[in-house]
């Protein structure tokens, strides 16, 4: 039997949104279905290393040295108080045994789910792909996405 | 009822029970039963959600004092 397939857009790199896309995401799986994340604009986020910065030129350095990288280091998209808040929240996820993000990403990973990443965020803000982390599915454009999507029944935007 | 396998699941949040639930039942053998353990209430409508979805065999939950046993079957591969 062919499996469904569950697409979601993670255009947010607000830590509470990327929450909610991988609870979808993993319960997806264990649902049985096919699972696809593609990660463009914010949401690159999630899939890059920690580093000081990154980019080709100045404008792409300044950009991500403000923008930064890293599962582990993303704002919350309500009270984020200069870091205050995800700092409060990571405790709290904790104290409640909800995985991070960086346990869900190795999850999901884990787990088949496809973690794709939007060429043309990659390309306009100076990304390579020594930049991202290791488990990457593949770097595609919209059309290869979409392609998928008209293949689903579900898909969302977060 | 006599579980082949329990798996404790107590103070995990969704959607961690049905994660476990699902790695789970892929190392078990076809016709054994799995109990799962759990305090989080979404289990009582997640689990039929995914036998539904999985087509698995949900064989029900008892319930005590806010702590959930619940039974999955395992009817195919």
């Amino acid at each position: 039997m062919e499996k469904e397939k569950f697409n979601i857009v993670v255009f947010s790199g607000d830590m509470d949104k990327v929450l909610a896309a991988f609870i979808l995401a993993t319960t997806a799986a264990s649902m049985n279905m096919e699972v696809r994340m593609f990660f463009t604009f914010w949401g690159l986020n999630v899939l890059r290393k920690k580093k000081f910065t990154s980019g080709k030129n100045l404008l792409q350095k300044l950009m991500n040295f403000m923008n930064k990288g890293g599962a582990g280091r993303l704002p919350l998209s309500r009270f984020n108080m200069l870091g205050m808040g995800p700092m409060m929240m990571k405790a709290m996820m904790k104290q409640s045994k909800v995985p991070s993000i960086e346990e869900f990403v190795k999850m999901s990973v884990d787990m088949g789910i496809k973690l794709v990443a939007c060429t043309t965020t990659f390309s306009f803000m100076g990304f390579k792909e020594e930049d991202f982390i290791d488990g990457i599915d593949s770097y595609t454009g919209a059309a290869t996405f979409l392609g998928e999507v008209r293949e689903g029944r579900v898909s969302y935007f977060i | 009822m006599k579980p082949n396998k329990t798996l404790d699941c107590f103070g995990l949040l969704c959607p961690m029970p049905i994660v476990k639930t699902a790695n789970e039942m892929k190392k078990m053998k076809v016709g054994e039963v799995l109990e799962v353990l759990a305090t989080d209430i979404g289990i009582k409508g997640d689990m039929p959600a995914w036998c539904k979805a999985t087509g698995q065999e949900y064989l029900g939950v008892e319930e005590k004092e806010g702590e959930y046993k619940v039974y999955v079957k395992k009817v195919k591969e």
